[in-house]
């Protein structure tokens, strides 16, 4: 298998390694999310992975009501990571109820719709 | 700053087809019972159509399907596909192929059969590869997670969401061409289901079938037909995203830019609008749309709505037909908005008929809140 060139094969590579890497542009310096072949800041080119601290708070959140016998209810986020990105995610270990905006949480590499996704948990004080 | 294009063009026909239960008709069909209804409003035939604008939520090349099936071919399409949006979009890309001579009629025209063939919100759309993996219910819990976070800046309610849909039920009770007519409280809308924290199921737009056309000409023969011509005074567009979780601020539309320019290009501001038709496909957008346009400030949506104020005999009408939460909605309600807005104007509303609308405006919404189109409409005493 030849080796991951596009920025999507480069990030779900590092995934199913179990690392969250981030794109960061090498001439503005900020961290972008999706990853794409452009800096959407300053539409530099020059992009280069970094392995993400992990922490991020929940921006905001939703309970996605669903009957127990379809799965129940859970938990879609967007989190802002301390690099400045967000993402779409949710939280594990705790009821989809009990998630709350600013809540403090720590990203890991789970399973989701059969792939491999970056998840959170609540971060331990 | 006024635009060269203030008042350039008119809407002299408006039409609708298959409200509710469109039993045994297809998308297709309702598009085209649509159009002829327009046309015969304004008096034309389907072979007058030169210009079509139209997009349709099961295919990606629907305006020539459309063209095809109602067998005209027309020298000016426009498919541009912002959503829900589109619609109102496309009475600036009319009015500029009307006056550039590039088409002398134009049809703006949508149909849809979701609730009979399915139940649910048809799309061709896929799902963004980055957030798919975590089952967003789409397009609720992006408006779910919307309303969240202005509730955690501003401290607006559910309380407050809910008298958003009461005031729709309200305007839609006196309507007979609306769906959902019944009694609605606040305590109604709170204690239904909830499908996305915050928003319950009566926070939700309607799953109707119908469809909706729009016939526009150049204003200098726009007094040649049988209704008083409505024209398009000015209508501005801005995208900011298309994923939720791509939105920068959770609590501001882009709807502050397409507003801002809108009235800027009708030369009239807010204080001047009698009848305001925003798309609502959730509670949270009328009070985002109103705190974007200028109607009130950012964070005040909530109190602004609050009992009854958008109802029928509160401060200011908003979605005088009953919206998309008790009116119609077939997947894309945009067209909705603007048909309404004209039959303010006219003076044939299907509901309460304000008196005297000279302005009124239409909003349109697309994706989950990432196109925002504002349209200003107005009779010939504002030109």
């Amino acid at each position: 298998m030849p080796d991951a060139t596009g920025p999507d094969q480069i990030f779900q590579r590092a995934l199913t390694n179990g690392e969250i890497m981030l794109p960061r542009c090498d001439d503005c310096g900020a961290y972008h999310f999706f990853p794409r072949v452009l800096c959407p800041h300053c539409h530099g080119t020059a992009i280069s992975w970094h392995p993400a601290s992990g922490k991020g708070r929940v921006h905001t959140t939703t309970v996605v009501r669903q009957k127990p016998e379809r799965g129940g209810d859970y938990n879609v986020c967007v989190v802002e990571l301390e690099e400045g990105v967000r993402m779409m995610s949710r939280v594990e270990g705790i009821a989809p109820g009990d998630i709350v905006i600013d809540m403090a949480v720590t990203a890991f590499v789970g399973g989701a719709e059969g792939q491999s996704a970056v998840l959170f948990k609540p971060a331990e004080v | 700053m006024t635009t060269k294009l203030r008042g350039k063009s008119a809407i002299v026909g408006t039409g609708h087809a298959g409200f509710g239960e469109a039993h045994g008709l297809t998308a297709y069909d309702v598009m085209a019972q649509s159009a002829l209804a327009a046309l015969g409003d304004a008096g034309l035939k389907l072979s007058d159509v030169d210009g079509l604008f139209c997009t349709m939520m099961e295919d990606s090349m629907p305006a020539l399907m459309a063209a095809e099936y109602l067998g005209i071919q027309p020298r000016f399409i426009d498919g541009t596909m912002s959503g829900g949006s589109s619609f109102v979009n496309y009475l600036t890309s009319a009015t500029m192929a009307l006056e550039a001579g590039l088409c002398d009629v134009a049809l703006i025209v949508y149909g849809s059969n979701q609730r009979t063939a399915s139940g649910r919100l048809v799309t061709a759309s896929r799902p963004p590869a980055y957030e798919a993996p975590y089952n967003p219910r789409y397009p609720i819990s992006a408006y779910a997670m919307a309303a969240a976070r202005h509730m955690h800046e501003f401290g607006t309610t559910r309380e407050q969401l809910a008298d958003v849909a009461v005031a729709a039920r309200a305007w839609a009770q006196h309507n007979p061409e609306a769906f959902e007519r019944g009694p609605l409280s606040r305590e109604d809308v709170l204690g239904a289901r909830m499908v996305g924290d915050p928003l319950t199921v009566r926070d939700c737009c309607l799953v109707t079938d119908g469809g909706g056309a729009i016939v526009m000409v150049r204003a200098d023969r726009a007094r040649d037909y049988p209704k008083a011509p409505v024209y398009v005074l000015g209508s501005a567009a801005e995208s900011s995203h298309r994923q939720i979780s791509q939105m920068k601020d959770f609590t501001v539309t882009a709807a502050r830019e397409s507003g801002a320019r809108a009235f800027a290009a009708a030369g009239v501001s807010p204080s001047d609008i009698q009848a305001v038709e925003l798309y609502d496909a959730f509670t949270i957008n009328t009070i985002l749309f109103l705190e974007d346009l200028g109607f009130c400030a950012k964070g005040e949506g909530g109190a602004f709505v609050e009992g009854g104020r958008i109802a029928p005999g509160g401060v200011l009408p908003v979605n005088t037909n009953g919206g998309g939460l008790s009116c119609v909605h077939p997947g894309m309600y945009g067209i909705f908005t603007v048909i309404e807005a004209a039959r303010q104007i006219r003076g044939d509303a299907p509901g309460i008929q304000l008196k005297d609308v000279d302005l009124a405006l239409a909003h349109g919404n697309g994706g989950v809140l990432s196109s925002q189109v504002t349209a200003i409409l107005g009779s010939q005493n504002t030109l």
